[in-house]
């Protein structure tokens, strides 16, 4: 009947609680829930990436482990929802990198890392790889700003397709029709949902971390992360258009917007990274998929070790170790980019189009269009 | 560490909404506080943890309440539930008290929403738990441990030593071995004693070996019985408890919420002969709850069953076990390990009898039987279209009323009328001074509240004096 035995227990869970509802005002995925009396498995794979992970409905329990009746929510819902990438992942034949995810990125990450290095001290003149650079267009003579811009764009695109392509299989499993998309209404609500991170607030006390005292850490961390990661997205966008529209060469100096927006964002991922790995090895265990560790842990290893290269790079620009910053900067990010859709990035992607269902069908909740 | 050679001001023993709210309430006023709780820090809070609502009075509409409720109609719907069996004094101070409990108990981080999907119909008397009873409990232990009240798990009390009203310490379980405890003053807060089987036994007969607990397993009233023993006086009948009708299926122990059914209204309910034994569409649901464990505690084996057919499968909430599911009656019937034949006449004379009507059930339609013993006054609709299904049902005892006595101040009478030097109740275990009998959903929770409050308050000036 379900695809998979992780499925099948998140069925059997989600009718528990269907049944009893209690933990109905902690969160979306609930109330979301309650729509419905039998539960499919693209259901659930809604369910589960609406889940936040706050732990709340674990604590809050009266049959979680040792009850017999074993409810444990979060952990069935991650465990769903990890197993959910794959069975989405696009091409079909990639699926098989979220397995042992940890591993996969690593070795990508450290072969970019090493065809960056081999690429610049094969192309790259010595004479300019190893000495100080100054002024505009010096990181384009160690490579130029065309091969750049083509690798990394190519890169994005591929990146972005291939989410496209999975984010279609998704909505289709789910069975929401694409005119959801085009609603104004649902989409904001999202992006206020998802910015705010409104479900990663344990029902409003914060999240279940460490012990029965709830706190607010992993959201704020996780705030860190999203928004210096923005950040730098920013930098990156604006340094685009300085270069195409303006005419400016990078390096900008250290008081222009890119520059600015970079060494923010970088800070955030700098903070926010550390902050949430901390949190996960704090965590209670029971209530985590700690089979997928190394999928976070990869994850956030890559958005720290692209901001501490780039603020690194920024620091150094002026010496000789440019060059070889650059090789190494340029390598994690072009990982990041080309394992995005197959590795804890889509975590958002995904969460982020359930909760624009879920904003669709709580207005339609509320106007009684849809009921139990 | 919790050091047990101190002598506590006041010493509260159980675990649940009524033992919490007490040492809360003791804690504020200036006293040293030891709970002891006999189950594990998991299962803390016996019944308490299952639960989703209180019922208090307020006079104007909330975030989370529809509207008010009035202390005069709250009193109005106490006394016919019970039929008069009520303290009315006691219980008109505990609906007064039960206003102030709103905030009071938010102040110790409980947080309250609107009322559950698909109970619409106590959205303006009871206030919902956000997260339920765990997460109330949870938010009531970590004040009490914030402010500093002592808490022992695994600590059951397994004897009291008691003069003359007056108690001295109280024997509690370590380990393989004990401990004494004194304290100024007590607080029993231990439950009623649904769990213990042997003294259920004694009022219902053998027929109490088939029930089920909804709740915990360690409120076996051996506080109660200490008590009584000492000369504390009695309050309410044995048989007089909260039984509904829950799945059969449930297990023993901690079943909770889930294992109730809602669809007696929509089907015929029949006992192991397949013959059926009450009016299934008496009144509203919500009315008739409570009463069809005490109807199927009275049937052979004390087993029944509820046998509806496909149209009514969506209109009642989903419950933890699919229903027994077959295309014939018959084929049900064998299912259930029943006389095929049987529940195939039983089923087609309750059909013959149907009169036609307008099914709403919503409210009381004009759906009945006509010349049918016993009928069915509402939605009685023919069971003719299959899949049919059926849910096995037995009597779930949610908790007893048998209690020892207590004055407004909580505290406990003796036999001979007087009071208690140092000895006061909440909760369950003096539940029987306000609830004779009946129920009205969220009141448990009100008992355990006002009545803990009050007697962690005096425990507290009591120890002091
Ligand atoms: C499934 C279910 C749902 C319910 N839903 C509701 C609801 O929504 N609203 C409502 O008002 N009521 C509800 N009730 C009733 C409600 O649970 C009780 O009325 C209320 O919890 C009683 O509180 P209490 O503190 O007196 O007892 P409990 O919460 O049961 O606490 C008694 C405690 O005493 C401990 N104890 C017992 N013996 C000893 C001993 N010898 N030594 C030490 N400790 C001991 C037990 O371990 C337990 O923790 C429900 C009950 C059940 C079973
Ligand atoms: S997690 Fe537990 S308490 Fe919450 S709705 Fe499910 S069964 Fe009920
Ligand atoms: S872990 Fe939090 S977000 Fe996930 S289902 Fe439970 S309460 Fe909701």
């Amino acid at each position: 009947m379900h695809a998979t035995d992780t499925l099948a227990e998140a069925d059997r869970l989600m009718t528990v609680c269907n049944s009893c509802r209690y933990c109905e005002g902690l969160c979306a995925v609930f109330p979301a829930m309650e729509l419905r009396r039998d539960f499919a498995d693209g259901d659930l794979n809604y369910l589960a990436n609406l889940c936040h992970s706050c732990g709340a409905c674990y604590s809050d329990c009266q049959f979680s482990p040792p009850h017999e009746f074993n409810v444990n929510v979060p952990l069935v819902l991650a465990q769903a929802r990890t197993d959910s990438y794959a069975a989405y992942a696009w091409p079909p034949a990639f699926s098989g990198l979220f397995a042992r995810n940890g591993l996969a990125i690593s070795i990508i990450a450290a072969l970019s890392v090493a065809v960056f290095i081999a690429g610049f001290i094969g192309w790259a003149d010595p004479k300019v790889l190893y000495t100080a650079q100054t002024g505009p267009g010096a990181f384009y003579r160690v490579m130029p700003h065309n091969t750049m811009a083509l690798i990394f764009g190519a890169a994005f695109l591929y990146a972005i397709v291939a989410m496209v392509m999975s984010v279609r299989m998704f909505w289709k499993d789910i069975g929401e029709p694409a005119s959801t998309l085009t609603e104004g209404a649902s989409i904001w609500q999202a992006v206020k949902d998802a910015s705010t991170l409104r479900y990663l607030d344990g029902g409003g006390v914060g999240c279940m971390n460490e012990d029965e005292r709830p706190n607010d850490n992993r959201r704020l961390y996780h705030h860190f992360t999203f928004y210096g990661f923005m950040l730098c997205f920013a930098a990156t966008s604006t340094a685009t258009l300085y270069h195409y529209l303006l005419g400016v060469e990078a390096p900008y100096p250290w008081y222009d917007l890119p520059v600015v927006l970079g060494t923010l964002g970088g800070i955030g991922l700098l903070i926010g990274p550390v902050g949430l790995l901390a949190a996960k090895f704090r965590r209670d265990p029971a209530v985590m998929d700690k089979q997928r560790y190394g999928m976070d842990v990869a994850f956030l290893a890559m958005l720290f070790l692209t901001s501490l290269t780039g603020l690194l790079l920024l620091v150094l620009r002026e010496t000789p170790a440019m060059g070889m910053l650059l090789a190494v900067h340029l390598g994690v990010v072009f990982s990041l980019f080309i394992t995005m859709p197959y590795g804890k990035f889509v975590h958002g992607i995904y969460r982020f189009l359930a909760l624009v269902r879920y904003a669709k069908e709580k207005r339609m909740m509320e106007a009684g269009e849809l009921t139990a | 560490m919790v050091d047990l050679t101190k002598r506590y001001d006041v010493l509260v023993i159980g675990g649940g909404n009524a033992a919490l709210c007490a040492a809360i309430a003791a804690r504020r006023a200036g006293a040293t506080v030891l709970v002891l709780e006999a189950a594990t820090k998991f299962y803390r809070g016996g019944n308490t943890r299952h639960t989703r609502n209180m019922r208090c009075a307020h006079d104007a509409a909330t975030d989370t309440l529809s509207g008010p409720y009035y202390e005069d109609e709250f009193f109005d719907d106490l006394l016919r539930v019970t039929g008069g069996e009520t303290n009315e004094a006691l219980a008109k101070m505990m609906i007064h008290e039960s206003k102030e409990m709103l905030t009071w108990i938010a102040e110790q981080g409980v947080r309250f929403q609107p009322s559950l999907g698909g109970t619409l119909s106590l959205g303006r008397t009871n206030s919902f738990f956000l997260g339920g009873g765990r997460a109330m409990l949870n938010a009531l232990y970590l004040t009490a441990e914030n402010l500093g009240v002592d808490v022992l798990y695994e600590a059951e009390v397994i004897g009291m030593e008691i003069e003359n009203g007056m108690f001295l310490s109280a024997r509690v379980k370590r380990g393989e071995g004990h401990a004494d405890v004194r304290a100024g003053s007590l607080v029993t807060a231990a439950g009623g004693f649904e769990a213990n089987k042997e003294w259920l036994e004694e009022s219902w007969g053998p027929a109490a070996r088939n029930f089920l607990i909804r709740g915990t397993p360690h409120n076996r009233g051996t506080i109660l019985k200490m008590l009584l023993g000492a000369g504390v006086d009695k309050i309410g009948d044995p048989t007089q408890c909260h039984a509904v009708a829950i799945d059969a299926r449930a297990p023993q122990y901690d079943g909770g919420i889930i294992t109730r059914l809602d669809c007696v209204v929509f089907g015929i309910v029949v006992n192991k002969h397949c013959e059926r034994f009450y009016d299934e569409g008496e009144d509203v649901w919500p009315k008739r709850y409570a009463i069809w464990g005490r109807l199927v505690a009275g049937q052979p084996d004390q087993i029944g069953y509820i046998v509806f057919d496909a149209r009514s499968l969506e209109l009642f909430m989903p419950s933890c076990f699919p229903p027994i599911k077959a295309d014939t009656i018959g084929e049900l019937a064998q299912k259930l390990e029943l006389d095929p034949a049987a529940l195939e006449k039983t089923v087609t004379d309750f059909n013959d009898h149907v009169v036609p009507g307008t099914f709403d059930h919503t409210q009381l339609d004009d759906c009945r039987t006509e010349g049918l013993t016993p009928p069915k006054s509402h939605w009685a609709r023919r069971i003719e279209q299959a899949p049919f299904y059926a849910y096995p049902v037995r009597p779930g005892i949610t908790f007893t009323y048998l209690g020892v006595r207590v004055n407004h101040q909580s505290r406990m009478m003796m036999a001979d009328g007087k009071p208690s030097v140092n000895m006061f109740a909440a909760g369950e275990i003096m539940a029987g001074n306000v609830l004779g009998r009946g129920y009205a959903a969220g009141i448990g929770m009100t008992i355990g509240s006002v009545f803990g409050r009050i007697a962690g308050r005096e425990a507290a000036a009591n120890a002091r004096n």
